[in-house]
Formats: C-alpha cells, structure tokens, sequence
C-alpha cells in the first residue's frame, strides 16, 4: 500500500518535480543575480496570480480548463478603456474599473455558460474556440464599434480616423495603483527588493474566498455535477445552471485577474493583452501539479512560481547555452504548449489506466471466485 | 396486518385499483390491483415483461409514462387519491424508491452520498442576496443525520469513507438510506437490491428490511430469488403479461406454485414445433468451460456449455442474470476468460477476428449499437462483414480492389426476397428501416458469411409478431438446409421452446440448469428462480447437466 | 413550399447564408471598383491553394479522431520536405517531386505516433490534437534555429546559420502546377480550337449571350490556376477511390460506429491510426501545394494557426465532427476562401480604410467550429 502512495504521489507531482529541475537549470544559466530573480519573482507573483485563480472552479465543476477565460480579460480591459476615457485614475480608476467590468463579465460568461452546457463531454475545445471567436467580437466592438456606437473621444485612445481604440493604451495614471497601495521594502542580497503586498492581500483574500466557496452548497454541488452529471441531476440538482454560475464566476474574476495584470504592467495593449492571459494561466496551473479535474491554491502558487521563472530566464539561459535568445524565446512557448498538451494526455491516459484496472479487479474477483469454489 | 382482501383495510398505506397502461398499441398493464399495509413487505415478482417496471414507474410519476400518456386506474395514499406527475411529487408524498443501478457519487464519502442534494446549511445574511446555495454546510449534523439513516437501517458502516472504496453491499445500504433520510418515506420500493450483493451481504440487507418494516415503513420488494421472497415477505403479487395472476399471503404458497405462476401458459402455443430430437450422439460443435465474462449488466460468473453440432441451443434467463453476456464474451465484444473449444480447437477469447474466422458469427440484441451502420445503405450493412473477412463483393484493380456495388446488390436483394425485408431498395439506408426489418438485415449479415455456428442474442426483441414468426423460420430452415448449430438467446421462453432442441437456463451469471424444450414450465420458472429440478427432468442429452444443477 | 424546405434543410443554414453572403459580395463587386474576372481568379487560386489542406480533414473525421487540429505536424513533414529539397538544389519538377515524397515520409513517420498518441486519448482527442500540433510547431522553432542547412536561399544572411522565417520559392518551383487547360492540351487540338470559326453563332443566338459564353470559355481554357485545380482534383478523388476500398470501409465503419466494426473483426486502433496517417501526409501535400502557389514557405510561429481555416472550411461545406464528404471539402473551401478573396476587395474599398475583414474571419470561422461542436451532443444521441 505504501508503495502505492508513493507511486500516486510521485504521478500527481512529476510535473512540479521536473519544472523545479528545469527553473533551476534555467536560472543557473542565464547567469541573473539573486536579487533580480527574487524581485522578477515577486512582482509576477502579484502580475498573474489571481488569473490563475480564476481557472480553479470551472476544473471544480468538472468543466476542465476554462480557456474561455479570455472573455472575462476582455470584459476587464472594456471597462479599462472606458475608465481610461473618463479620465478616472489611480485606485479610484482601478475600482471603478473592477465594478464595471462585473456585469460585462456576467452577460459573457452567461453566454459562454449556455454554450458550454451544449458541449458536454467537449468544454475545453469549445471554450477554447470560444475564445477566438469572441476575440473576433472584441476587435470589432473596439476597432470599430468605440469612438462611433459608443462614446470614446479622448484622442490619446482614439485612431487619428476618428473612432477604434489605438493598438496601445497607457495606463501610466493607474500604473502600479495596487502595487503601490501597500509596498513593502525590504533589502535583500543587498539590493532593495519591492513586495506589492497591496495585491498579494487581495489576492490572499481571493483565495480565502475559494477555500471557503468549497465549503458552501453550491461548491458541493459543483463537486458534485463534476463526478456524475446523472447521479446530480437525479438528485435534483440542477446541473446546468450549477456549470453556468462555474463559468460566470470564473469569468468575472478573469475580469479582476487581468485588470491587476494591466495596472502591474502600465500598458494595455488593446488587441493582444486577453490573447494569452488563459494559456498562460493555465500552463501555469498546471505545471504546479494541477490537472484537468483537481486543481488547488498551492497548485497555483508553486505553478506561477515556477512557470515564471522558467518564463523570465529562458532567452538569457538560451543565449548562454546556445548563442541566441531566441532559442530561449520559443522554449518558453514551447514549454507552455507542451505542458498543456502533456497534461491533457496525462488525464487521458490515467482515465483509461484506472478504466482497465477496474477490469483487472474484476477479472481477478471473478478468477478468485472460480477458484474458490472449485477447491 | 396481512389478508387477502386489502382494499377495506383502513390501515393500508398504499393501494393501486385497477392500473392499466399501454405504450402505443401494446397492453402492458391490465386492471392491475393490490395495496401494501404499515409495516408489511410485499414482493412484486413476474418474468421480464411481465409489468414490474411500468406499475413501478407509475406509483413514482416518471416521465416516461406520463410522455406516452398517462395510465388509467387510481393510486391511494393513505386511503387519499394521489396522481403524480413528477418523481419528485412522489418522493415528496413519501415514496421512496432504490434502483437497480446505484446512483452515488464515487467520489464522495457515504455522509456526503446520503445527503446528497439535502444537505443541513448554516444560514447566513449572503442567502439573501445570492440564494441558498451560498450558505455553507454544516457538516457535523451532516454526519449526525447519515448515522442516525444507518442506525435505523441496523447496520454499522464507516459513513466517511469514499463510496468507490466500499463494498458493494454497502453502496446498497447508503442507498436505501438516502431514501430513510427523508421524514416522509414512508413506502420504499426496492427494486432488486440483493441481485449484486454476496450471500452474506444480502442477508444482512434481508434484516435490514425487517427492521425497517417493524417501524412501520411500507416495502415493494421486488426479487427474481424467490427464496428471499419467501423469507422475507409478508405477501406475494405475481404478474404476468401485465394481469395480476396472483396474491396471497407467503406462508400459504411455496417457491414451487410462485414460479408455476409466473410462467404459466394458459393454452401451450405452437406445441406442433417443438422438436424432439436427440443430439446426444451429435459431435460437439462448441465446448465452453468456466467462462466468465465482464459485460456490465450482464455478467458472466462460470459457465460451462457442450453444444452439439446442428442443434438448436437456447439460452434463457431473466434480463441482468448473464444470458447475453455469453456469446457477447465468446466472441470477443466483452473482455472474457475461461476455455472455449471449437470442433475440438481451441477459440481465442477477446478477438473477434478469430472467432468471425474460424466460422462462428453473431447476431447481437443491440441492433442499432453493435449491429447496424445506420447511415449506410441495406446491401452496405448485409455485405460488409463477408468483405472486410472473406474479401467477398470486391472488383479487382491493378493494384487495388474496390467495392462491388452489383455484388453487393445482388446478394442484398437474394436476402430481401427471403427474409421478405420491407424496405424501398438495397440502397435505403439501415437507419430508414423499421425495427423488424433491420433485425431481418442483422441475420442476412450473418447468413451471408455462411457460418457453421451463430449466435443470434434476443432475435424478436421489439419486433412485431408477423417479423417474429418470419425471423423464427428463417432460422430453423438455415438450420435444417445447411445444417447451421444456432445458439439463440431470448428473454421469451415460449419463443426459445418453439425454436430450440435444448434450453440452458441462466441464473446469477451461471448455468442453473439445461432443460428439454418439452420440459414442463413450471421447471423452467423454478430454474429462473434459483431453485432446483428434480434430475429425471432434466434434458436427455444428459451428461452436461447434474453437475450444474443449482447455485 | 416542401421542396424548398427539403433544400434549405440539405444545403444547412450555414451555407445558405455564406453562399448568399459570398454571392452578393461578387454583385457588389462591379459597383465599388473591383474587377469581377479578378476576384474570381483569386478565389479560384486560393480554392487550389487551400483545397488539400482541407481535404487532409477528411480520414480522421471518417475514422471518428474528430477534427484534425493537429494539421501543423503535417504541415512540419511538408516544410521538412521542401527544406530539404531546396538544400539538394532541385529546381523544378524534380524538386517539387522530391519535396512531395519526402514530404510524405516524414508526415507518414509523424502521424504514425501522433496516431498512438490520440489512441491513448480516446474522447479528448480534438484538445489534445491541437496542443500537440501548438507544441511541435514551437518545438520545431527551435529546430529552425538549430538545423544543419547551408543553402543561401535559406539561411538568415547575418550569423550563417539558423533558417529564414520566410524561405522565397521564386528560384526552385513557384507556380510550377500553373497552367491552364489550353496548355495541357495537344498542339493539334488547341490550334484546331483557336482557328474554330464560331461566326455562324452570332447569326443565331444574341450578341450578348454568345460574347458572354466567349469570355466564360476563353476564362475555362486560360486561367492558369487549372493546373493546381486538377491537382487538387486527383487528391480529391484518390480519398475517394480510398474509402472505396476494403480498407477505407473498414476505416469509415470504425468511425460510425466503433462496436459494430471490431463486431466485424476489424482493429478499431490500427484504423485510427491509418487514418491520422493518412490526414497527417495530406496535410503536408497541402503545404507544398500551398508553398508553390504562394511562392514561399513560412516557419517559426506561422504554422500555428493553419489549422483553423482548414477546419472550418470544411464544416463550413457541411461536414460535423463525425461525417464528411469530399463534396463539403470542396463547397466549403470555395465559400471559405471566396470569402476571403472577396471581403479584403470588396468591404474595405466599399467601407475606405477599415480593415474589418480579418475580423469577419475570425468571427466566420470560429462560429463555424463552434456551431459544429455544440451540434455534436445533438446528434449523438
């Protein structure tokens, strides 16, 4: 039985084990100093963090990877660009943001609830679909839709043409407006270090909330929707609306999650920001030992921890081992994909696994029994 | 607390006056009546098809009853009329009902199963702003309640345990305790729920039930093992064919008359057929031994099987018992194991390649799932195994061949003239034909690889009687002209006496016994019923018999 | 009123509406400036350029792998070919051909474990097929930068090593399957229809009538994107000949209906993996169909999206996830790409300086995919 243990935990950990080996690998050769590492790392801790959070109940409700999460980056960027319009700054900007993006994110996470509850047994590829689609919806609401259908006249977001947003949008005003809340400084290998704790308690505050939205009826329910779709709805619970509250709150905290992403980076990049927020969030999750059915705080801490590690020192460890940064620049993507892809066919793999053990029991139950009564 | 005559009893708890229900043009039920005191156990017992299921689904509102319009007649509760029109309006007035098939969270603890979906919350001010869901569960008296469903029931289970970690029996007992954990349950309707469990475990289950009775709970026990039945009822209700043919109290029957009731014929039909013809010099076409086979819903434990070359064999069995788990494990669809011969040589198990080659073919009871391409066109469907086998209606090219479409035509037409298959054209597609007709494609498939034994699992299956009597002919002239062995299995035992030589009886994934089709009927019933046969009736043919005999 | 209905029901809702969509786009044509002769050329070029690419859908949705997202892994044995062709300094038929079989070795090399791969995946192919296809083209970015090629048509001019992003074709094969129909005749028989007196016609049938049949068959004969169409054609009918074969029947009952061909004694893995295979080695005939019409080849990150036109094209033409024709192959590259043709021309001179049309593709296609995946519950049961 011991053995056994061993084996499931070493299962449920590889992935963790062998990105610890590889950020540590990538550190050592990109030659950056300790303190640089240790300040990279707790800036992107707070720059992405949440976003990884908003992925955990949708894998809860047995929906998978919500890559669909991309509509709650778009609902949070919307709200951004129209507060950015307003000339509301600094916090008040942020929080004004943050609500508005609230209902934005509910009417599209409603949308790609009742679109998912059409897919059953095919969400991610759905929500991953999804995602582009509603990138295609997006571009034309902001490229053409802003500064005609809907008031935009600050000519520092609108196109010389008049109306569509510009492909970059400063944030210089809101920048670092959470960060900046509560800073910490701290001197470490005798450099300053800066530790946004602003954001890290909002953050810890979120996932509070997770710790206790598992507790409610509603997480049972989901925990329940999630290992048997009939077995719920027998017993009266109602599934689909049950997956649909998954998605839209998934979505509205994708909405919070790339507004502290955006007011940690200064810039808003209009029609590219959302592109990555769920691959890269999700990659993240899942390197920190997460997979398509459970999926944990420290999963997201440990994933975002290594991920971005992995992420800042690959082209200098590339350059350093081979000569080009380049080489590092696409084997961080590639170790993004690869990491995805590895994960869904390891829960593939173990689905099947467990089926045909099941069969082995069953085999060796019958085999026994014969026996048995033979003798 | 017992008597014949319920329907004044001013203490029953629940009556049924004459229930009728038909499906269609088929009678399923007729003016079907009986009522179940407090605290008396009533066993509900017939052959599949008898009715169990629909009055069953009747006094629990399922939809599929109320989407086929309703059923006439009335249901009492507590001497009040009651109509539900939902399952939830039945489990609110207090009936509760165990299923077959477990319905639990695997990965749920036994707590969390038995409180499914009624979970004790602590209330806080958020419910009025996102609804009850957001309250939290209150744990504690979560597993205060399942204790306390467990502690009625008298058995002792670690309810924190995850429920794909418990035995069997004990998935059982956190189903029938969902059902006590609702105050108002106060009629259970088990359906089975000793089929899956061991011996041990089902007595267990068998106290449970008496104890739950002695609180005052109405029970419908429904149970193909009329022993238990006997052990444990108060009284018996046998249908069959839809009619009520029988009630009365278990101490003044015995498992004998039971099983003579639910079988019995009122004229015996087609006796003319019946051929007595003795194989028991035949060679053995098909030898099995010890199979066992993992079909789900239809497991094969031991089965041990001699069956004669150009004999008709039957294989008969209440649904659930294994009889369609046997030629769907020989021939490779259901993982299996154990030995099975061939004229002597040695089948592979689990590779259907290997049995289709070496001359054995199969006509499964899932038409639409395992025996039909239903988009593609009738001569597609009857030609396509002789192909991808034999290399039949292919043309050949240079380097390549492709498929005969006039070949194909040809021998589909040859079948639809002998099978008389209505269709429009070889080229319908399979999924256009009606249930009959299909089925008829089904055998054409097979009788077009001329094989030397065929399996051919509940042939007349939802089909009407002119296709049946159709299907039947066709099957015992390929038998008589090109001396075919056919192993037929059927849920119909009338129609397995009209067509077999011999019939093997299986119960409980085994061999309960290997009749004569002229064997009396009441012999079968009791085989179905896991009871024994004196050995003077067994079949002729009788070496493979004695030691079966029984569980 | 019936038979309306009927037709409407057959030709799908999608259809109509993009058939109708591109047909007024080609009536719109004239009015805002864009030449009708000229969209219909580039509709017809992109039709033979994309065509087998989208055909390389066909085996894997007939064998029930879904839709072949991991069209980039043959796209990569495509590339490989081509490469190494072009290092081998063949110019013409000989490198097309050796691009082509090499091509078909590497793709068939690649598919075969890909097709392991989603056989150990079964249900959740189509996620996976399209992370692996993200992976290895990221994977092979790297093997750009570090692959041994020495051609000066290929390498990056700083540095002397690593692969260019954009690989010009203009010296090797570009448009070598260009031709048109009057070229690929006989001498004898296109001098006897160029000198064939047709005078007689303008005595019977109006002037217009007979000048407009002119210019359509002077446009059949001349237009040099024939070549590539017949091309595309025999591709089109070798997957037919194949599903008409034992093996591709087998192939074809695996995918509708899993149980009833391993009833038949077929082995349900070895088909699939046949078919991926099979979808994998048409995806890499369709990049080198795709380069010598293009004029180039792309690497690094620009295969990574290759598949999404490819697949919605073909459940643009009526296909769902479990059942295609190689008649939706062609309806739905036609409308795919005469969209794409026609809306840069014509919306963004009708509407000046809005590029609205990369956006309708991604709206088009992605609602196309969507649409077919949440239709699939519906039918399956």
């Amino acid at each position: 039985m011991g053995g056994h243990k061993l084996e499931t935990f070493l299962l449920n950990s590889i992935i963790p084990i062998i990105f610890l080996g590889l950020s540590a690998g990538a550190i050592y050769l990109s030659g950056y100093s300790a303190a640089y590492v240790v300040q990279e790392v707790f800036t992107r801790l707070g720059r992405n963090l949440f976003l990884v959070l908003a992925l955990i109940i949708p894998i809860m409700a047995g929906m998978g990877l919500n890559f669909g999460m991309v509509l709650g980056a778009m609902a949070g960027q919307i709200a951004l660009i129209m507060v950015v319009d307003w000339a509301v700054i600094g916090l008040p900007g942020l929080l004004l943001a943050s609500i508005m993006s609230v209902p934005l994110a509910i009417v599209f996470g409603i949308l790609a609830g009742m679109v998912l509850n059409r897919a059953k047994g095919s969400e991610m590829v759905t929500s991953f679909i999804l995602g582009f689609f509603a990138k295609g919806v997006y571009d034309l609401t902001v490229l053409f839709g802003m500064g005609s259908i809907i008031p935009v006249d600050n000519p520092e977001l609108v196109l010389s043409r008049g109306f569509g947003i510009r492909n970059a949008v400063s944030l210089i005003d809101t920048r670092g407006a959470l960060d900046q809340m509560i800073m910490l400084n701290i001197e470490m290998f005798g450099q300053p270090i800066q530790i946004p704790l602003g954001t890290y308690l909002v953050i810890a505050l979120f996932g509070l909330l997770i710790v206790w939205f598992r507790r409610t009826k509603l997480g049972q329910d989901m925990r329940a929707v999630s290992q048997s779709m009939p077995v719920a709805q027998a017993a009266g619970i109602n599934v689909d609306r049950t997956r649909l509250l998954a998605i839209v709150i998934s979505t509205v905290l994708g909405a919070f999650g790339q507004l502290i992403y955006l007011q940690n980076m200064g810039t808003l990049s209009t029609y590219n920001s959302h592109d990555q927020a769920a691959m890269y969030a999700i990659a993240a999750l899942l390197v920190g030992g997460a997979s398509v059915t459970r999926a944990t705080l420290v999963n997201a801490v440990v994933g975002v921890l290594l991920f971005h590690i992995l992420f800042f020192s690959a082209p200098m460890a590339g350059k350093a081992m081979l000569g080009k940064a380049e080489i590092g620049e696409y084997f961080r993507v590639f170790i993004a994909y690869g990491v995805i892809a590895a994960a869904l066919v390891l829960h593939a793999w173990r689905r099947r696994r467990s089926e045909s053990i099941a069969l082995k029991a069953a085999a060796q139950n019958l085999a026994a029994r014969q026996a048995g009564e033979s003798a | 607390m017992t008597g014949d005559d319920m329907t004044d009893d001013p203490g029953g708890l629940f009556r049924c006056e004459g229930i009728s229900k038909a499906f269609g043009d088929t009678r399923v039920l007729t003016d079907v009546s009986f009522s179940v005191g407090r605290g008396e156990v009533v066993a509900l017992v017939g052959e599949n098809g008898a009715g169990k299921s629909t009055l069953m689904n009747i006094c629990f509102g399922m939809p599929s009853i109320i989407e086929t319009g309703g059923y006439s007649g009335q249901l009492y509760l507590d001497g009040q009329p009651v109509r539900f029109g939902s399952p939830k309006e039945a489990l609110e007035a207090g009936i509760g009902m165990v299923h077959q098939e477990f319905s639990l969270i695997p990965g749920f603890t036994g707590t969390e199963n038995i409180l499914l979906n009624r979970e004790p919350v602590n209330r806080s001010l958020l419910e009025s702003v996102f609804g009850g869901r957001i309250n939290a569960l209150d744990r504690p008296r979560m597993e205060e309640r399942a204790g306390t469903a467990l502690s009625k029931l008298g058995v002792t289970l670690d309810q924190q345990t995850h429920v794909s970690q418990m035995p069997v029996g004990n998935k059982q007992f956190l189903e029938i305790a969902r059902e006590i954990d609702r105050s108002r349950t106060r009629l259970l309707v088990l359906d089975e729920p000793t089929a899956v469990l061991a011996e041990s475990e089902a007595s267990i289950l068998l106290e449970a039930i008496r104890k739950l009775a002695a609180d005052g709970l109405g029970i419908i026990f429904i149970s193909h093992r009329l022993r238990e039945v006997m052990e444990l009822c108060h009284k018996v209700v046998v249908l069959r064919d839809g009619h009520k043919v029988a009630e009365m109290p278990t101490r003044e029957t015995s498992v004998r008359q039971i099983a003579a009731f639910m079988v019995h014929r009122d004229k015996e039909e087609a006796e003319e057929q019946r051929v007595a013809k003795d194989f028991s010099a035949a060679p053995t076409a098909l030898s099995v031994r010890h199979l066992w086979v993992d079909m789900p819903g239809e497991r094969v434990d031991d089965v041990n099987l001699e069956i004669r070359e150009n004999e008709i064999f039957g294989l008969a069995g209440l649904a659930g018992q294994g009889k369609l788990g046997i030629p769907a494990g020989i021939m490779g669809l259901k993982p299996a194991g154990g030995e099975v011969d061939f004229y002597g040589q040695k089948l592979p198990l689990n590779d259907p390649r290997a049995c289709l080659a070496a001359g054995l073919a199969f006509v499964s009871e899932d038409r639409r799932g395992v025996g039909l391409l239903l988009a593609e066109s009738i001569q597609m469907n009857i030609g396509f195994t002789a192909m991808q086998l034999q290399k039949q209606f292919l043309k050949n090219y240079f380097l390549f061949a492709t498929v005969d479409e006039a070949a194909l035509e040809k021998n589909a037409l040859k079948y639809i003239d002998e099978l008389a298959i209505k269709c429009s054209g070889p080229l319908q597609k399979a999924g256009h034909l009606s249930g009959g007709n299909q089925q008829k494609v089904c055998l054409a498939k097979a009788f077009t690889l001329a094989p030397r034994l065929m399996f051919v699992s509940e042939p007349t299956r939802g089909i009407d009687v002119g296709a049946k009597a159709l299907v039947l002919n066709a099957l015992r002239r390929y038998n008589q002209e090109l001396g075919t062995t056919v192993v037929v299995t059927s849920s119909e035992l009338e129609e397995l006496r009209s067509v077999c030589h011999r019939i093997a009886v299986i119960n409980e994934g085994r061999v309960a016994g290997i009749l004569p089709a002229s064997a009396p009927l009441e012999h079968f019933g009791l085989l179905m019923s896991g009871e024994e046969v004196e050995p003077e009736a067994s079949a002729p043919c009788g070496e493979a018999v004695p030691a079966e005999v029984g569980a | 009123m019936n038979s309306i209905k009927n037709m409407i029901e057959t030709a799908g809702w999608p259809r109509i509406i993009i058939g109708l969509f591109l047909l007024s786009l080609f009536m719109v044509a004239p009015l805002v400036g864009v030449k009708v002769s000229t969209s219909i050329h580039d509709t017809i070029v992109r039709f033979g350029r994309n065509g087998v690419m989208v055909l390389a859908m066909v085996p894997m949705i007939r064998s029930g792998c879904g839709l072949n997202f991991g069209l980039p892994l043959g796209i990569i044995g495509g590339i490989l070919g081509i490469l190494i062709s072009v290092e081998m300094e063949l110019v013409g038929m000989s490198g097309f051909l050796t691009a082509l079989g090499l091509g078909v070795v590497f793709a068939a090399f690649l598919g075969w474990g890909y097709g392991i791969l989603l056989n150990m995946v079964k249900g959740d192919e189509m996620m996976i097929a399209t992370y692996v296809g993200f992976s290895s083209v990221a994977f092979m970015c790297m093997a750009w930068l570090l692959m041994p090629f020495k051609s000066a048509a290929m390498v990056l001019s700083y540095g002397g090593s690593g692969l260019r992003t954009t690989i010009s074709m203009d010296d090797f094969w570009t448009d070598l399957l260009s031709c048109s129909l009057l070229d690929m005749l006989p001498d004898a028989a296109a001098s006897f229809f160029s000198q064939l007196d047709i005078s007689f016609l303008y005595k019977i049938l109006p002037d217009g009538l007979v000048a407009w049949a002119v210019s359509v068959v002077q446009f059949i004969f001349l237009e040099q994107a024939m070549g590539m169409i017949l091309f595309f054609g025999f591709m089109c009918f070798l997957v037919w000949l194949f599903f008409r074969t034992k093996v591709g029947q087998a192939m074809n009952a695996v995918g509708q209906n899993p149980d009833f061909a391993r009833a038949s004694g077929i082995s349900v893995d070895k088909m699939r993996v046949l078919s991926v295979v099979l979808s994998t080695v048409l995806g890499a005939v369709g990049i080198i169909v795709y380069a010598q019409s293009y004029g180039f080849v792309q690497l690094y990150l620009a295969p990574l999206y290759m598949a999404f036109p490819a697949v919605a094209a073909v459940l643009l033409g009526g296909a769902a996830v479990g059942r295609v024709a190689i008649v939706h192959v062609l309806v739905g590259t036609f409308l795919f790409q005469g969209i794409l043709a026609m809306t840069p021309s014509v919306i963004n001179s009708a509407l000046k300086g809005l590029d609205i049309s990369e956006v309708l593709r991604l709206i088009i296609s992605n609602g196309m995919i969507i649409y077919a995946l949440t239709r699939r519950t519906k039918e399956v049961r």
